[in-house]
């Protein structure tokens, strides 16, 4: 519980109506995606940049943790209060404040849902690519803090490459402005690419700058199935060995499809052992070129199944296989938790392998899907935490997946951050002096450590 | 907390299950339009589900942070429509009210709403008093034949705009059985409060078009209202006694179909009768399930025993657009009415931004939550005006009300119609 007078000095500075400490309240701002639960003590919604400052401002004079939370979408528990303090929402900050179609460039406020910002600019002729799976309520604050990615990124590339600059509050209280709305651009460090995947935990972002691009004209979608699963592994390599780069390489494994038809019965054909959901965009022409290019690629690769869609109607059909993963997986299980790992893509099979070894030695049920296309798999561990010890076992089995992805090259989180989720692996990927090294960063910019602490990394500064 | 006393948690207990099912990934965020509107997380589904969990577990009460959450549901659906994890957002809305109505109490206007849909003599007799006690309290609206509050009522804020109650209730109009061709199916009219009270002509083209069908009409005299205002409020009890009634006097016929041309009846009777009756009543849940099997829309009903708008539809020229009514919405009856109106001579239709949205009314939640009612309907107001429609086309009456509260504040002269109005025009006209 904060005392009284910072409760008034809150309310003085947002306003009585955004500041809640009704335990309801409470509760609904300690949660995201991960199910993890913890009480802050007040949640506060600011109107503005000066708003935040002044929130932070106090914070650091009284030494009180800050959260800085969007949609609360996140999977690794980064806009978690764990501890407690003050929650910081930033949907009120939710204006598309420009959208320059001469230098093709945007800036938003962080609350802006992704893809109310993408119809916008689209409307316009423009493209905003970086897609993760939540974006019809994330917001586009919390996709640069937790550098989101998505399907589109193996052509587009991640959030991270769309930023140009920011606007940043720093846990002082210091309004500051990072990069800008230039291409180049080469007057002191780079503070815009330090931020895009921070956590929250080097400053409250309040304005974005990105880059757009012109809207392809038309888009093509194949749902391509295989006998094999390094059947689909070659295709991924050989499609893009063939100099075609697919503005989407969806990837499901046989458990994934089982689940699936089971489920909903989307007549898959029985020998089909692996999915590849392939889309390319561009020019009209090009697209048509491209789809039959990389029939001719696949074909030789244990192909049982190539469909393609005619239109918009059909592209979304393809595209329902994909999106009903989600609820089919519960029938495996009612718990599961859901790891991002990457591997360098030619390298998919192998970690696909491992991760089946891992599976038998636990005796898990492991589903597999993915963005194939830049080897970064969703592994999904499902158990049922009722029963006793599985939990454990996911834990264990989950530091064995880590390992496999580095063994490969790979690292263990490509979209989801390390919040509090993966906080206890982290030094299986980061060597003590990584660590050292992001830790004066942070200790540099948040000396009384108030801005989501007790994130990411496992030791207290 | 050592004196707190012990609270009734019955209600929840029943659908602890689907309360696990959520996992609070936020894509009911996207849906929601009570979130739309208050744009904090108590409004939206994941946030009324952790309450409810935190309920369960005795950390919070039913108390009146509890109840603001929860009031702040349209139960319209959608995020259940959209919840990757299918969990009922609704039924767990209404069970927690329920919680919260066992607890705290009915609200005086729930207990208001009680009294009046238990008893259809109250409500013939209100809407006689509404009739001739109207002019005193309501001036009349000539752009769209309504009616205005001279004052605030209890209950119904100055600002609502009301429509007008019918002269003879629809029900009073006509015999009980209506007999057809033999051979042809035998029909059970659900006929609703709103049909019966308020927009009777919605009841005489359903009548009118299944009689065109060859179609035996029954419409029991003593069915009642639905019960979904009760449900709303979490006043189980007059809605188990409002299904028990409804029930027994649907089950009196051999009937093919159960027909409702309000979408809020037959959202009740085809899906809440069995997943919140029914779950608290087992010994009820057979008979709220044959009953739901035979509940069919009008217009669903109409295409399947193919009606050719054609020969009953308009002749003149009308450019309408469509609004998708939650609880048709839900059901998947989204392309069937469209089909039906684009079929019929002379009418344009012309789509809106958004039609798939809550128009804003949400039973009874207008009632106490007025101005973000109307705010979740100044949306919708602004995509029917966008399209240049001479009138707004949709199949419930519930919706009917709302679109034009909302048309009559932005001052538009747009026409509310259901749908069944477009497809009898000709048939009423020449009887």
């Amino acid at each position: 519980m904060l005392d009284t007078r910072i409760l008034d000095e809150l309310r003085k500075i947002v306003g009585t109506d955004q500041v809640a400490t009704d335990r309801q309240d409470l509760i609904c701002y300690g949660y995201d995606a991960t199910q993890m639960e913890f009480l802050p003590d007040a949640v506060v919604h600011p109107g503005s940049t000066e708003e935040v400052a002044a929130i932070l401002k106090l914070a650091n004079r009284e030494g009180i943790p800050v959260f800085p939370r969007g949609a609360g979408s996140g999977f690794t528990g980064g806009a978690l209060p764990k501890g407690g303090g003050i929650v910081l929402v930033v949907t009120r900050l939710n204006r598309i404040l420009r959208i320059d179609t001469e230098n093709l460039i945007a800036e938003v406020e962080p609350g802006v849902v992704t893809e109310q910002f993408q119809l916008a600019v689209e409307k316009l002729g423009l493209f905003y690519p970086p897609d993760p799976a939540s974006l019809k309520f994330s917001t586009l604050g919390g996709n640069v803090a937790e550098n989101a990615g998505g399907p589109r990124c193996v052509k587009y590339g991640v959030t991270r490459d769309f930023v140009m600059g920011l606007e940043v509050v720093l846990p002082t209280g210091e309004i500051i402005r990072t990069g800008g709305e230039t291409y180049k651009g080469v007057v002191g460090y780079d503070l815009t690419r330090l931020l895009c995947g921070s956590e929250g935990s080097l400053g409250v972002i309040t304005k974005i700058i990105f880059k757009l691009l012109p809207l392809p004209e038309a888009k093509k979608t194949m749902l391509t199935i295989f006998d094999s699963i390094d059947g689909a592994a070659k295709a991924v390599s050989a499609i893009i060995g063939g100099k075609i780069i697919p503005t989407t390489l969806e990837f499901m494994d046989y458990a994934t499809l089982t689940c699936v038809e089971r489920r909903f019965s989307l007549g898959i054909p029985a020998e089909g052992r692996a999915v590849l959901l392939i889309e390319v965009d561009g020019d009209r022409d090009l697209i048509e070129k491209q789809a039959e290019r990389i029939h001719e690629i696949i074909r030789p690769l244990g192909l049982v199944q190539f469909k393609v869609a005619k239109d918009a109607a059909e592209s979304e059909a393809l595209w329902r296989v994909r999106r009903l993963v989600s609820p089919s997986l519960r029938d495996v299980n009612p718990d599961k938790f859901n790891e991002d790992i990457v591997v360098p893509r030619s390298k998919v099979p192998d970690v696909i392998r491992r991760i089946e070894k891992i599976q038998q030695r636990y005796d898990i049920p492991i589903v597999n899907f993915g963005h194939a296309g830049d080897g970064n798999i969703h592994v999904n561990v499902m158990i049922d935490k009722q029963v006793e010890g599985q939990e454990e076992k996911a834990h264990e089995a989950i530091a064995e997946v880590f390992r496999a992805a580095l063994d490969l090259s790979g690292t263990m989180s490509g979209e989801h951050g390390v919040g509090l989720a993966k906080q206890p692996y982290i030094h299986l990927e980061l060597t003590q002096a990584q660590v050292a090294a992001m830790q004066a960063i942070k200790k540099a910019l948040d000396p009384n450590n108030i801005l989501n602490p007790g994130k990411m990394f496992p030791v207290e500064i | 907390m050592l004196n707190r006393k012990v609270i009734d948690l019955d209600p929840l207990k029943r659908i602890e299950n689907e309360l696990k099912k959520c996992v609070k990934c936020g894509a009911c965020r996207a849906n929601c339009p009570a979130f739309a509107a208050y744009g904090k997380e108590p409004a939206v589904a994941r946030g009324k589900i952790a309450l409810a969990q935190h309920l369960l577990k005795g950390d919070i009460e039913l108390d009146g942070a509890t109840y603001a959450a929860m009031s702040k549901c349209l139960l319209c659906g959608s995020c259940v429509e959209k919840c990757p994890n299918e969990v009922p957002t609704d039924e767990i809305v209404m069970v927690a009210r329920e919680a919260l109505a066992k607890e705290r109490g009915l609200t005086t206007f729930h207990q208001a709403v009680g009294r009046v849909i238990r008893n259809r003599r109250l409500m013939n007799f209100g809407a006689l008093a509404g009739r001739i006690l109207g002019p005193l309290f309501f001036r009349k609206v000539p752009a769209t034949s309504g009616l205005r509050l001279r004052f605030p009522l209890p209950f119904v804020g100055g600002k609502r705009h009301i429509p007008q109650i019918a002269r003879k209730p629809f029900m009073d109009r006509h015999p009980e059985v209506i007999p057809g061709e033999p051979g042809k199916p035998r029909i059970l009219f659900f006929v609703g409060c709103m049909t019966n009270f308020v927009y009777t002509e919605v009841g005489e083209a359903a009548l009118a078009l299944f009689r065109h069908l060859g179609c035996t009409v029954i419409i029991p005299k003593d069915q009642q209202c639905c019960g979904l205002p009760g449900m709303s409020g979490g006043d189980l009890d007059t809605v188990r006694g409002l299904a028990e009634k409804n029930l027994a006097a649907l089950e009196r016929y051999e009937a093919d179909y159960v027909m409702t041309a309000c979408a809020t009846c037959g959202g009740a009777l085809h899906k809440f009768y069995p997943a919140v009756i029914g779950r608290k009543h087992p010994e009820l849940m057979e008979r709220c399930r044959a009953l739901a099997e035979k509940t069919v829309d009008a217009a669903v009903l109409l295409q399947k025993l193919g009606l050719n708008p054609e020969e009953t539809g308009a002749g003149d020229e009308l450019r309408i657009t469509y609004h998708d009514p939650c609880h048709l919405r839900t059901r998947n009856i989204t392309r069937q009415p469209r089909e039906l109106l684009t079929a019929t001579p002379g009418v344009g239709l012309a789509e809106m931004a958004g039609a798939d949205r809550c128009c804003g009314l949400g039973g009874t939640f207008n009632v106490y939550h007025y101005d973000a009612s109307m705010r979740i309907n100044t949306g919708k107001t602004e995509a029917i005006v966008a399209t240049g429609a001479q009138a707004v086309v949709t199949g419930c009456p519930g919706c009917m009300m709302q679109l034009s509260d909302g048309l009559h504040h932005a001052g538009s002269r747009v026409r509310v119609l259901h749908t069944l109005e477009i497809l009898a025009r000709r048939l009423r006209k020449t009887p």
